[in-house]
């Protein structure tokens, strides 16, 4: 586990830490924020400070997180409510979660804390040129994105919210997502106690997107890092990440931006906003829309673009979320929503293709002797 | 992938084309009454060398064939012994060219193969340039033996001089020794193509194949374009058409030289003039050798070139001097071709994630790079230069076959055998010198007759793509690249031979030979010959391209064509003018009518048309 410094485990953390923000605006984080806001948010802080198109917003911080359990005892509570749970025990752990977990999605915010989010949402709507701009709200983890880190909880997203009254809701129940049965079980048995985790909670504003994928910089059939693999459909990203639809799928060559592979499928639902209720929805996209391409041309090359641009700023591939906004113009809609390291093939260790001499001829020898495979 | 039995394919005579098989040598012949040969036959997979032959062979005209299918099987088989790899077997059916390469199966003797093809392949690599060089004065002098040649008449009584001179020798004698001399120098420059050729493509093979290891989805053209930008002479002769469109201008001769289509009009009036002669002396100068460039790709007796032709590269060099006039630049585009050239060399090599790979990188582009020239170069000595100068001392002998009534046109001689020839050269000069009337004035004349009908019917006949038992995987490396055969596009050639009504067909796939996507009118040119008609934008359709096509690549938006790969003269020329390309077709200029509207896409090889 990567980020055991962040994660002693037996040792109380403080209620409050002096000096340290309840909220905080999202291009004020980069990759060293992970404790402060969890890893969604520091790295599209990272990301903002890179130069990188990504929709603004705020975090709820860890420390936001701890003011708001340890008002009124909750921590106590919630650290009663799970203290001699027997981890074995499937019933006992979803009647201690679901009981932590209401008690915390119906505790209210402090007067302080919620005015800190009221102001800061706001100023998030102003800053949009939006009245009640319409934001996802999602759970940020201290500790997600490791490879074992399925005890920081469910990642729960929520799409086109509006208002400051389902921000605060939708936050409780991001905060409250810690405590799933099988997170606690998790903790149990590696023994880290639920007061030594913490998770922030992000605030963004949403990409009215035309359509949303996900991107590659790695090619994630072959290992190929001179290519960017792009999948998209219609609406927002989730249809692509949850596997609902076959999306639509490009392979642009990274070092000259050409396409050289697509495979237009057909796309049979999306997910998007209902204009009346104001609520996100899968639909079903309509016949004749089903097999036109989802991302234009000289989209795909932006959007790859951006990804070698990422790429580079990491030094590493990259599994990038995006989408392109349907209200703004072209040369800027493009927008990044979330940029993590690659980790199939990265952690992959692949034999040299190269012959034991280096020599050009022996290569051609051994290459001879075994044949040329040509598809 | 399912394919014809060559015998069954063979079986199906075209009517009135029964024997045939007289017009070629007879161990081309697809046999039945051989057992071992015929199941041998029947288990080997068989392509139609398209890239070669676009057309049904000319009985004269197997001369190259016959020649290639000796040198390039040697020296793979019997001087570097190529572990894996024997020859490349050849066949003819309907005068269609079918070849299969041979493999060594043997492990054993794959095993035994390997220290002699180290040290011999070896010698080669490690002295490239040294045995490079050496290699273009034997083909120099070579050349200059042909050029000197002489082809005798024979004259009623010989000159006084046999006698005085007391030569021994009679002109029928010199006749038969010049023919044969003739033959024998084709044959050894044939010998000299392959020298270095198997070996070239070898290493440039290999390096496709090391990239494409490390970079799975690499467009094969990217690799190539590694190795572009370096001068080769294959380019020199519309070079000179530049030289000569600026010298033009600057002379102020460009109306002069723009006036007609005709040459002999234009080299007419520019003779009027002192600027007129200074601009003809510059031509006279690049005539010699570039003009011996051929108008197709050198292979057949129809192939003339522009020294032959000179309405063709006065044509090339009209459409340079419009593009002056409009301020436009005629220059390949040289240096941006070789920074990005560097610029993706370097990028693709950032991306090699270990350093022992990194090293085999180096090495083996280092390897592509110094066999480039030559895999280029050789064309144009062999080819173009030796090649139009072949064909030309071979009308010379024509002329006295017709002068003694055995063929009754020069250009009947291409319907004999070499061998024929050469008996009917034998009859000639022995009636000749006995004072009677040849035997084959009174065969020779209907046989050729005959013939003619029967390389009509061959023309109308489809050749299939394949034929024979596919194997799982093509593994012969020269056959990838140079015929641009492999799974895929035997598939896609496949595919195309089940649709029943090309007229429905809207999709076509080949290789991506250069990148890019563009729409626009197809104009199918069957032969240079009709690429006067292209339009500004145009695409070209085309069988296969060749360098005194280079003119054409001024004009057009994008080029597709029937057969050839990454490294075909399309694809390289392409790449340079940054238009797309797509290769290798199999049947582009068959489905695709002058007028159509494509959509042409060079990066994934894809071509729609719109119906």
């Amino acid at each position: 586990m990567g980020s055991t410094s962040t994660l002693q485990p037996r040792t109380p953390a403080p209620a409050r830490i002096p000096g340290q923000p309840l909220v905080c605006w999202l291009e004020e984080c980069s990759k060293d924020s992970v404790p402060l806001v969890g890893g969604k948010c520091s790295s599209l802080g990272e990301l903002i400070n890179a130069g990188v198109r990504v929709p603004p917003g705020f975090a709820l911080t860890t420390q936001g997180f701890r003011s708001f359990l340890s008002v009124g005892g909750l921590d106590r509570e919630i650290a009663h409510l799970t203290h001699d749970i027997d981890v074995d025990d499937m019933d006992a752990l979803e009647r201690a979660s679901a009981h932590v977990r209401s008690v915390i999605e119906s505790q209210p915010f402090t007067t302080e804390l919620e005015d800190t989010v009221a102001e800061c949402y706001r100023k998030l709507s102003v800053r949009c040129g939006v009245p009640a701009v319409p934001v996802a709200v999602r759970s940020s983890a201290t500790a997600e994105d490791l490879p074992d880190a399925s005890f920081a909880g469910q990642q729960d997203t929520y799409l086109w919210i509006r208002g400051v009254d389902g921000v605060l809701d939708r936050m409780r129940r991001c905060m409250s997502s810690l405590y799933t049965a099988r997170a606690i079980a998790y903790r149990k048995q590696r023994g880290y106690g639920d007061e030594q985790v913490a998770i922030s909670v992000g605030i963004q504003k949403m990409a009215n997107a035309y359509t949303a994928g996900v991107m590659f910089t790695i090619h994630p059939a072959n290992g190929d890092r001179s290519v960017i693999v792009i999948d998209s459909n219609f609406g927002f990203g989730e249809s692509v990440v949850s596997g609902e639809v076959t999306p639509d799928h490009f392979v642009v060559n990274k070092v000259t931006l050409d396409i050289i592979d697509r495979t237009i499928s057909r796309k049979e639902v999306c997910c998007t906003v209902d204009p009346k209720t104001q609520q996100s929805q899968t639909i079903e996209v309509p016949h004749e829309r089903q097999t036109v391409q989802s991302l234009i041309d000289d989209e795909i090359t932006e959007l790859a673009w951006m990804g070698k641009q990422i790429e580079m700023h990491y030094g590493r591939p990259m599994d990038i979320e995006w989408a392109v906004d349907k209200n703004l113009p072209s040369g800027g809609n493009i927008f990044i929503l979330q940029a993590r390291p690659e980790t199939v093939w990265s952690s992959r260790p692949r034999p040299a293709a190269a012959a034991r001499s280096g020599s050009a001829m022996d290569y051609i020898l051994t290459s001879m002797l075994a044949g040329k495979k040509v598809s | 992938m399912k394919f014809p039995v060559p015998h069954d394919v063979k079986a199906k005579t075209i009517p009135g084309t029964e024997g045939w098989e007289r017009m070629y040598p007879y161990q081309y012949q697809f046999v039945t009454d051989d057992p071992v040969r015929n199941q041998y036959e029947k288990e080997m997979f068989w392509f139609y060398d398209g890239l070669h032959y676009p057309e049904p062979l000319y009985p004269f005209d197997t001369i190259w064939d016959e020649a290639w299918y000796l040198a390039l099987s040697q020296y793979n088989n019997r001087i570097f012994m190529v572990p894996p790899v024997r020859g490349v077997d050849h066949r003819i059916i309907n005068g269609y060219v079918y070849i299969s390469p041979v493999p060594v199966k043997d492990p054993e003797e794959i095993g035994s193969r390997v220290p002699h093809f180290m040290e011999r392949a070896g010698h080669y690599y490690k002295n490239w340039d040294d045995l490079e060089a050496k290699w273009k004065v034997k083909m120099e002098a070579t050349i200059r033996e042909l050029e000197k040649l002489e082809i005798p008449r024979l004259a009623d009584m010989e000159d006084l001089s046999v006698v005085t001179g007391a030569l021994g020798e009679s002109k029928g004698y010199h006749l038969l020794k010049n023919y044969d001399d003739l033959i024998n120098l084709g044959i050894k420059c044939w010998q000299y193509h392959f020298e270095f050729l198997n070996l070239g493509y070898a290493a440039y093979v290999f390096f496709l194949d090391f990239v494409q290891k490390l970079f799975p989805s690499i467009p094969a053209q990217r690799v190539t374009q590694m190795i572009s930008g370096i001068d080769v002479i294959m380019y020199q002769p519309d070079e000179e058409l530049k030289k000569l469109a600026h010298l033009a201008v600057e002379l102020h001769v460009d109306e002069i030289v723009n006036s007609s289509p005709e040459w002999t009009s234009v080299e007419a009036a520019l003779k009027n003039s002192p600027r007129g002669t200074q601009w003809l002396t510059s031509l006279n100068l690049s005539r010699e050798p570039w003009f011996n460039v051929s108008t197709g790709t050198g292979w057949f007796h129809h192939d003339r070139s522009w020294n032959d032709a000179m309405n063709i590269p006065l044509t090339g060099i009209q459409t340079y001097i419009q593009k002056i006039r409009k301020g436009e630049s005629i220059e390949r585009p040289m240096e941006q071709v070789r920074a990005e050239r560097d610029r993706i060399t370097a990028e693709y090599r950032c991306l090699i994630e270990k350093d022992e790979d990194r090293k085999q990188f180096d090495e083996l582009l280092g390897c592509a790079k110094t066999v480039f020239p030559y895999v280029e170069n050789h064309l144009f000595y062999v080819e173009h230069w030796f090649h139009s100068v072949f064909w030309n001392k071979m009308r010379e002998v024509a002329a006295v076959m017709k002068e003694h009534g055995v063929i009754a046109d020069v250009e009947d001689v291409w319907l004999m055998r070499r061998d024929e020839i050469k008996q009917a050269l034998w009859d000639i000069v022995t009636a000749w010198a006995t004072g009677v009337a040849p035997r084959g004035t009174q065969t020779w004349p209907k046989e050729v007759e005959w013939r003619k009908g029967v390389m009509a019917k061959f023309k109308e006949w489809n050749a299939p793509p394949a034929i024979g038992t596919a194997p799982e995987v093509i593994q012969e490396p020269f056959t990838i690249v140079l015929w641009g055969v492999t799974n895929k596009s035997l598939a896609d050639w496949a595919a195309v031979q089940e649709v029943k009504d090309p007229d429905s067909i809207t999709e076509l796939k080949g290789f991506a030979g250069s990148p890019g996507v563009i729409e626009g009118r197809a104009r199918v040119c069957r032969t240079v010959g009709e690429v006067g008609q292209l339009q500004q934008g145009e695409i070209l359709v085309a069988p296969t391209t060749s360098p005194s096509w280079a003119p054409a690549f001024a004009k057009i938006g994008a080029c597709v064509t029937d057969v050839g790969g990454v490294m075909s003269h399309a694809a390289i020329v392409c790449r340079e003018y940054g238009m797309p390309a797509v290769v290798g077709t199999g049947h582009a200029t068959k489905i695709i009518k002058t007028g159509m509207l494509l959509r042409v896409d060079g990066s994934t090889g894809a071509i729609t048309i719109a119906r």
